[in-house]
């Protein structure tokens, strides 16, 4: 069987003297989409901070597309094919269409211009404000557009830290519909979330419990244990 | 039928040309949780600034408990007994837990005891930690007693359900209804349907500056409008 797109191997790090990884084993295979589950607090997001090298690794391995990248730099991984989506990644003092720009920024100029329509097309509430402040955005719209940014580097996985936080239920449709027409494209995908109905689009799930991975299996397996469903289905079903 | 403790009519804002509020009519009673639920850009939060005073109406009527609150800044809106929580809580980061809210109760009137307020939102461990050094959870939960410090009547909480599981869901849950019955009015900005549902009595929707409907989450959801706007299919929300 060929190597996964991305794998980490006992992949530990942390925050000053606080250490958050404690030996993280995960993969994402080629064209797959992995959601990555767990409580506030069980390391998700620092995971996928290590994993684009804004924190760095104090131990273990992550290889990307058959490259030890664990000392690149966060620059090297996006040339590389990684994008990363965080809570709140945009530039609020720049307009819609120059984030799109920078998010482009490893990309092709003919690529960058052609993907930023489809970019439009998908989220039109974007293309009314292009030549607007990104601060001026609502809270929705700069996750949007977050999204957007993150899609315009072309990347062959997206790494995603909460898409749906605060964002209406027709508006997580929405992600999650472009999300699946991204998948189909081919794109890799990983994402960190709180909304089960994410689990729509997983082929794989994994749990974080206190620095490691608790579980990982496929959605229909966590739906089948009575103490994960009730972890991770409770109210927000 | 009694007074509502806030009631808020006719309120306008405008930012420049754009008119986010056009003429919001929203009230709230004593005991009662209202969610003011609409998609992204709607105004739910401009609204919420404007009846907390964060931001001066440009028209309308705000009163708590028969009060008049309109052109009053938030400081003496919240000693008039509202306080609301910010979707991204912003606290004094190099100050402690227990200080925050030493800065929140600074010059107002009698309110609840801190220490037993740190223990109701289960922050009593981290009441010495610095509150740059929280998690996102413990950072919303000490929004929700600096908020709770004050010891409004009306409480607004804007998106504070927002990336929580479902376990840390039903903590929140529990203890917003126990605000309520306490005798607490409460106004729920949050887009989780579930959690809407599960606490609130009945909600408000709006779109585009303008509230659409009123009424149960239940009509809410068969609402033309309001599945167009703001659920996309009404089918799997509840």
């Amino acid at each position: 069987m060929s190597e996964p797109l991305l794998q980490t191997t006992n992949l530990q790090s942390g925050y000053g003297a606080v250490k958050v990884l404690w030996g993280v084993d995960m993969d994402v295979r080629t064209g797959e989409t992995v959601v990555l589950l767990g409580p506030n607090g069980a390391g998700k997001t620092t995971l996928l901070r290590a994993l684009m090298g804004l924190l760095p690794a104090r131990g273990g391995q992550i290889r990307f597309a058959g490259t030890d990248i664990t000392k690149l730099s966060p620059r090297a991984r996006v040339r590389m094919g990684l994008s990363y989506m965080s809570e709140l990644g945009i530039f609020p003092d720049l307009t819609v269409s120059e984030n799109l720009d920078l998010g482009a920024l490893f990309v092709d100029r003919a690529t960058a211009k052609r993907r930023q329509q489809e970019l439009y097309a998908l989220f039109p509430i974007l293309t009314e404000r292009r030549n607007q402040a990104a601060g001026g955005l609502s809270g929705g719209q700069r996750k949007m557009l977050g999204i957007a940014k993150a899609l315009a580097a072309e990347p062959r996985l997206l790494v995603m830290d909460e898409p749906s936080a605060g964002l209406s239920p027709l508006m997580v449709n929405t992600v999650i519909t472009s999300l699946s027409k991204c998948r189909e494209g081919g794109l890799s995908l990983l994402i960190a979330e709180q909304n089960v109905k994410f689990l729509e689009l997983g082929d794989r799930v994994f749990t974080m419990e206190g620095g490691r991975i608790a579980f990982g299996g496929t959605p229909a397996e966590i739906q089948a244990d009575d103490g994960l469903r009730r972890a991770y289905f409770g109210l927000g079903v | 039928m009694t007074e509502p403790l806030l009631r808020a009519t006719g309120v306008i804002k405008r930012f420049g040309g754009f008119q986010a509020l056009s003429g919001i009519d929203i009230d709230v009673s004593a005991g009662e949780i209202v969610g003011l639920i609409g998609p992204n850009g709607s105004g739910k939060t401009t609204l919420i600034n404007v009846i907390s005073g964060l931001l001066a109406e440009d028209a309308g009527e705000i009163s708590v408990d028969g009060q008049r609150l309109s052109g009053m800044p938030a400081h003496r809106r919240a000693s008039r007994g509202i306080n609301r929580t910010f979707q991204v809580p912003k606290p004094f980061a190099s100050l402690t837990v227990r200080q925050n809210l030493e800065v929140a109760v600074h010059g107002a009137g009698p309110g609840p005891d801190l220490d037993e307020l740190l223990d109701r939102l289960e922050l009593a461990p981290v009441t010495a930690r610095l509150a740059g050094e929280l998690t996102s959870v413990q950072q919303k939960l000490l929004d929700l007693a600096r908020a709770l410090a004050t010891g409004p009547r009306v409480l607004l909480v804007d998106e504070l359900a927002c990336g929580l599981n479902p376990t840390e869901l039903e903590r929140i849950a529990a203890t917003l209804r126990g605000l309520a019955e306490s005798g607490m009015g409460l106004v729920v900005v949050e887009h989780l349907m579930p959690f809407i549902d599960r606490i609130t009595h009945r909600v408000v929707v709006m779109n585009a500056g303008r509230v659409i409907f009123g009424g149960s989450l239940r009509e809410a959801v068969r609402h033309p409008e309001v599945v167009e706007v703001f659920l996309g299919a009404p089918e799997h929300v509840l």
